[in-house]
């Protein structure tokens, strides 16, 4: 059996969540590995050393710049026949075309994926993450967009992928769609839906100016600053900082809860995190039943060392 | 210019549903239902577009069981002007719903499909893509922003790095992420009225279409959220153990 | 915005509250006068998304309003099996009550269904649909219109409004529901009831009302453990004499139990949380073994009425009346209000169907059909079983009942409540602080948790809609008397003391809120004011609730 993984990258580097679903097609056999866009060299030179891939696909060409879905469905439906499986990333770029694909393989496609069972049975997260279900495919071709957070992503080293260039460019005469820009959002601080480190504050912080401990750490981690409803209703920061149930949901690599008890409703919107960290001073706190580490203290004595000594790691 | 919208009826996102003992389903039984709240935003903004004079017939469609007729009563007492409901007792998949919405394109003739991306229940963000495939036409998705004019529709969306501004020819397939707009409530009066708006119902079985399941839920189960935590005596164990045994950072 | 810039609408009658009593005469109505204009608001986002209740229906009403209930697939599915009474001796021991028919005719329930009184009440409203009546949940009566002393109709309020008061993007302005009668059904404690009770006097005659908190579980349980049919009830342990309350537990529909605890909110202990008796009852052995093996699915709470007959205020004011739980029409010795309020609604609903071929303003007729009705009678033998448990503590009282019972209530006193709830704490340096135990969150469990399961909707930019009214008094006497007793009755967490040692304030998570009315009754002062919030907030209790 052989997969194709599109591959998602970002400035000459591929993402690191492509790795992750580079892991889930390795599960099903022989992985190919197909790069789109325009002036891929040095991206194709890096996909040919991913670890499990064996080919590489390459359709450099203007007219697949910008990844728009028609034109790579139309490129992907040419190649499809010989796949068993097409994998996508969960991203924006993933969901926006896999589905497409689908359709027009007459495919149900298998959206995020955070399991691979076998090779028919797949688990895949629904009502916002709280439950998760197991669903098998009995479509010929299985068409799946691969969770990133949920694969340990395979290596960018070692793998001795040949390079093909796919000559024929399949896209249709007449382009239905036309790229206009793309604003990128550079701020300081990641947002937190895309932040790969978290670390939110609680009503233990005290006050807003006591948040100023936490954006030290944030820089040094590049983390995004998230907060509970507590810390909000308090006047801490602003709405847009709250994780939880009526907040943001979100999965990080890695989740610091300071001074946050762990309620069930803030528990909701973070809980899907890779790592938890909590530090707070009651041990009973329900927060350290979620936590992978926990830290039993004062917070206030607590962050200083941890800002100390991740700066001098 | 006329826009379709394509709604569903599904449990309500506030409610908490709960996986069935067996852990055969998700029980739904029993349980308050609304509209997708994507799908809202759908609504919301079609209902923009009608009032300032850019779009001028809105009809609402819905698939599913015999009450979806309410969700399509809050849809046209948001605004919409008709509906169509296409019953069936069948659990539908992304796949057959958008083989379904295709022939009421086909019928309808609309400029614009704009639906929500995914839907609150099974979130599988799907319907939008496979229409605009079987259609042929330009989609634009997770869509936060949109500029309309007579014969091509100005999209922002929302992408890993930030917004992605595409230029798409109509007729198009739009799907609407949750920061387009803020959807309105359904005055009194408005839901009154819609009460007397027309629903034209079609039965699935008339209409020819292979709706042949391809996923089948084997079972479900709660996500877990308690952990094997260890309680670490110090920073300096935690910073250790973040960097070689997480290793995330 | 101004009053004359508001949207109007008119019907011939208008019911505020989807309840078994709003329900019930919205259907009698259009039974006798199929073409006048019926219109119920609801403030929950759904009916019955708002209903808190046991729930043991006597079926009486319900025969009298549906002679054909049976054929019409009324959900009451759980006919009554097998009941006890238990006293808890302490947290191990407990001795079963014999049920004695003649003895105690309010205990028996054979006849009886156990029901979802939500699943009912959506069963209530199709029925209501189908004969014409209009029915809006999502709306909730947040003030009265009141002209030349009449009551001409309710506002629903504002919606999308911000936190200040501001309109915001998606602002939808309230409008005018007017109506040649009002019929207020909003069951205990309504916000508009209250408005109407003091502004018309009604209680002029009656004593003060008095009430209790219910706190109710809903759970799934193994079906080889599950008995349909049975139901107990305890009394005793973990409550001390002198206070009033006790725990029921129903098993009904597939393999659900309704638990709960109702508690009088005539205690004296400001350190007592009903919440934690709800949770700690659960340990005892004579409770414990129902829950082995299940998990809880729904959770909410809900005061009740519980002075009886004494308290019924004056029924009717010029363009309306009070119905249901609103006037108070519940059997405490039986926990039972349903019937009383479905029939009290059927009632005022024949009234108003006379009135409205009159040019009657008041609706008189109907205090006096409730004079002449059942409920009139069986809320008189029973007036002095409540009273007594505050007059003699629940042992004696229990005694007492007895004799009152095998008399039918048939004794030449009555007992009196003579204050409003509010006035029976004591400071807190003179109780006895109260220690509960720890949730183990299987059996257990904390508030937050628990709210969880009540599907709170309530959008967070909004005003809030429990207001203090006057702020100082919070300081001086709720904490400096009391120790905050709100921090504690509130079954939703609302109310949090910040800062306890330097600079104690009061912290309200009004979007917690589950509508159970307690903090508008139980404040020592009367200084929490509850309104409705923005239509369709407040928790979305699910079917089986
Ligand atoms: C419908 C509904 C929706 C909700 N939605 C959300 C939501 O989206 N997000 C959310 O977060 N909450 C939400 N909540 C609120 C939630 O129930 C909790 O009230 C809230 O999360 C508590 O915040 P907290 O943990 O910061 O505060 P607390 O519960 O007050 O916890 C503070 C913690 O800080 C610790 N602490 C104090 N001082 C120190 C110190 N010096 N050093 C170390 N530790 C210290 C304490 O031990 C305590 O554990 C919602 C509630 C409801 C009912
Ligand atoms: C814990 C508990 C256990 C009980 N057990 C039993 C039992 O086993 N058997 C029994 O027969 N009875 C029982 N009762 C009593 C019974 O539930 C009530 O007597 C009955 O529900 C009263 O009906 P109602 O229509 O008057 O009011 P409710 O049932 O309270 O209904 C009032 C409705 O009006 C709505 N409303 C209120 N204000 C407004 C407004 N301003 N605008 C719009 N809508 C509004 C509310 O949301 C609610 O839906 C119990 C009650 C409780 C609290
Ligand atoms: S705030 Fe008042 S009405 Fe709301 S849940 Fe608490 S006690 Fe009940």
């Amino acid at each position: 059996m052989t997969a194709l993984v599109l591959l998602s990258y970002e400035e000459n580097q591929i993402r690191s969540t492509s790795r992750s679903t580079i892991a889930a097609a390795k599960k099903f056999g022989e992985v190919h590995a197909l790069l789109v866009g325009h002036n891929l060299s040095e991206l194709s030179q890096k996909a040919a050393k991913l670890e499990g891939v064996t080919k590489v696909l390459v359709a450099d060409h203007e007219a697949y710049a910008h990844m728009l879905a028609q034109p790579v469905t139309d490129l992907i439906l040419s190649i499809a026949e010989t796949y068993d499986y097409i994998l996508v990333s969960a991203n924006a770029e993933g969901k926006d075309i896999l589905p497409r694909v689908a359709g027009l393989l007459d495919v149900q496609p298998i959206t995020d994926v955070v399991e691979v069972v076998n090779e028919n049975t797949f688990v895949r997260p629904i009502y916002a993450g709280s439950i998760l279900a197991t669903v098998k495919s009995s479509d010929n071709k299985k068409l799946l967009s691969i969770r990133g957070t949920a694969f340990e992503p395979v290596s960018d080293e070692g793998g001795q992928a040949s390079i093909e260039a796919l000559s024929k460019v399949a896209h249709s005469e007449k382009a239905l769609a036309q790229f206009v820009s793309v604003e990128v959002t550079k701020s300081d601080r990641p947002e937190l839906e895309s932040a790969r480190v978290i670390i939110s504050g609680g009503r233990g912080m005290q006050s807003g100016a006591n948040f100023a401990m936490l954006e030290k750490i944030a820089d040094i981690l590049d983390a995004a600053i998230g907060a509970s409803r507590a810390a909000v209703d308090a006047g801490y920061v602003g709405n847009d900082y709250q994780v939880g149930q009526t907040g943001k949901i979100v999965a990080p690599q890695l989740y610091i809860a300071v001074g946050i008890s762990g309620a069930i409703q803030h528990l909701a919107g973070m809980k899907d995190s890779k790592i938890i960290v909590a530090i707070n001073k009651d041990p009973d706190a329900p927060i350290f039943k979620v936590a992978d580490y926990g830290i039993i203290g004062d917070l206030f004595e607590i962050l200083p060392q941890l800002e100390n000594r991740l700066a001098n790691r | 210019m006329k826009v379709l919208v394509p709604v569903k009826r599904v449990v309500d996102s506030n409610i908490k549903p709960l996986v069935k003992s067996d852990n055969s389903g998700v029980e739904t039984d029993g349980l308050k239902m609304s509209m997708n709240p994507f799908d809202e935003t759908a609504v919301e903004e079609a209902v923009r577009l009608k009032e300032q004079n850019i779009v001028s017939e809105i009809v609402a469609v819905s698939i599913g069981e015999a009450k979806c007729q309410d969700t399509l009563r809050t849809a046209m007492a948001m605004g919409a002007y008709r509906s169509i409901l296409i019953t069936s007792d069948e659990l539908l998949e992304p796949l057959s719903i958008a083989k379904i919405l295709q022939k009421i394109v086909e019928k309808e003739q609309p400029n614009l499909v704009l639906m929500g991306k995914q839907a609150s229940d099974d979130d599988t963000n799907a319907t939008g893509q496979i229409l605009a495939g079987l259609l042929g036409w330009s989609q634009g998705t997770f869509v936060s922003k949109l500029e309309l004019t007579s014969d091509k529709a100005r999209v922002h969306r929302e992408i890993d790095e930030g917004v992605q501004i595409l230029d798409l020819t109509l007729p198009a397939v739009i799907t609407t992420d949750l920061r387009l707009n803020e959807p309105r409530f359904a005055s009194l009066p408005n839901i009154m009225k819609a009460r007397k708006k027309p629903i034209e119902t079609i039965a699935l079985s008339d209409m020819d279409i292979k709706t042949t399941t391809r996923l089948e839920m084997l079972s479900v189960k709660e996500a877990s959220t308690s952990r094997e935590g260890i309680i670490l005596n110090s920073v300096e164990e935690l910073v250790e153990k973040l960097q070689n045994e997480a290793k995330v950072i | 915005m101004s009053e004359s810039a508001r949207e109007k609408m008119e019907f011939d009658v208008l019911i505020v509250g989807g309840g078994p009593s709003g329900l019930s005469a919205a259907i009698r109505l259009k039974q006798l006068a199929p073409s006048a204009q019926i219109c119920l608001i609801e403030k929950a986002s759904e009916i019955g998304a708002h209903i808190v209740s046991g729930a043991v229906l006597e079926p009486t009403a319900l025969k009298e309003l549906f002679s054909d209930w049976n054929s019409r697939g009324a959900p009451l599915e759980t006919p009554v099996k097998k009941e006890r009474i238990m006293y808890l001796l302490n947290d191990r021991k407990s001795i079963q009550i014999p049920i004695i028919d003649w003895m105690m005719p309010n205990m028996v329930n054979e006849g009886n269904y156990i029901i979802s009184l939500g699943d009912f009440c959506r069963w209530l409203a199709s029925e209501a649909e189908a004969l014409g009546v209009e029915i809006y949940p999502g709306f909730a009566g947040s003030d009265l219109i009141i002209e030349d002393n009449q009551v001409m109709g309710v506002l629903i309020g504002d919606m999308g409004l911000d936190k200040d008061g501001k309109p915001g993007s998606n602002f939808t302005p309230g409008m005018e529901l007017r109506a040649k009668y009002t019929i207020f059904s909003e069951g205990c404690r309504g916000s508009l009831s209250k408005k109407l009770i003091s502004h018309y006097n009604l209680r002029k005659k009656s004593d003060p009302q008095t009430y209790g908190i219910g706190i109710k579980e809903l759970w799934e349980i193994p079906s080889d453990l599950h008995f349909p049919g049975y139901m107990q009830h305890s009394f005793g342990w973990p409550l001390d004499d002198n206070t009033y309350g006790g725990s029921w537990l129903y098993h009904f529909g597939k393999n659900l139990v309704s638990f709960g605890f109702v508690l009088g909110l005539d205690y004296a202990n400001p350190w007592l949380s009903p919440f934690g008796e709800t949770q700690r009852v659960k340990m005892h052995p004579a409770l414990k073994k129902h829950f082995k093996g299940g998990r809880r699915i729904a959770y909410g709470a809900r005061a009740l009425s519980e002075g009886g007959f004494q308290s019924i205020p004056k029924l009717s004011f010029p363009g309306g009346v009070l119905v249901g739980d609103a006037a108070g029409f519940l059997n405490m010795p039986k926990i039972k209000g349903t019937h009383t309020a479905m029939k009290s609604g059927m009632v005022a609903a024949e009234a108003i169907a006379e009135a409205l071929n009159s040019a009657q303003i008041e609706p008189v007729n109907y205090q006096k059909r409730m004079q002449q009705s059942w409920v009139w009678e069986e809320l008189y033998s029973v007036r002095n079983i409540r009273p007594s448990f505050a007059k003699f503590g629940a042992k004696l009282a229990t005694v007492y009942t007895g004799i009152d019972s095998m008399l039918r209530g048939k004794v030449p006193w009555t007992f009196h409540h003579r204050q409003g709830d509010n006035t029976k704490l004591d400071p807190a340096d003179m109780s006895q602080p109260v220690c509960y135990p720890k949730p183990d969150n299987k059996l257990t469990f904390d508030r937050e948790s628990s709210v969880y399961l009540a599907n709170i909707d309530h959008r967070d930019d909004q005003p809030i809609h429990l207001k203090l009214k006057n702020e100082a008094i919070w300081k001086t006497v709720n904490w400096d008397v009391f120790k905050s007793p709100e921090s504690r009755y509130c079954p939703a967490a609302v109310y949090e003391v910040v800062n306890a040692d330097v600079e104690p304030t009061l912290q309200i998570n009004s979007q917690n809120c589950v509508h159970c009315k307690t903090c508008d009754i139980k404040d020592p002062t009367q200084n929490i004011n509850w309104e409705t919030p923005e239509g369709g907030s407040g928790p979305n209790y699910p079917g089986g609730m």
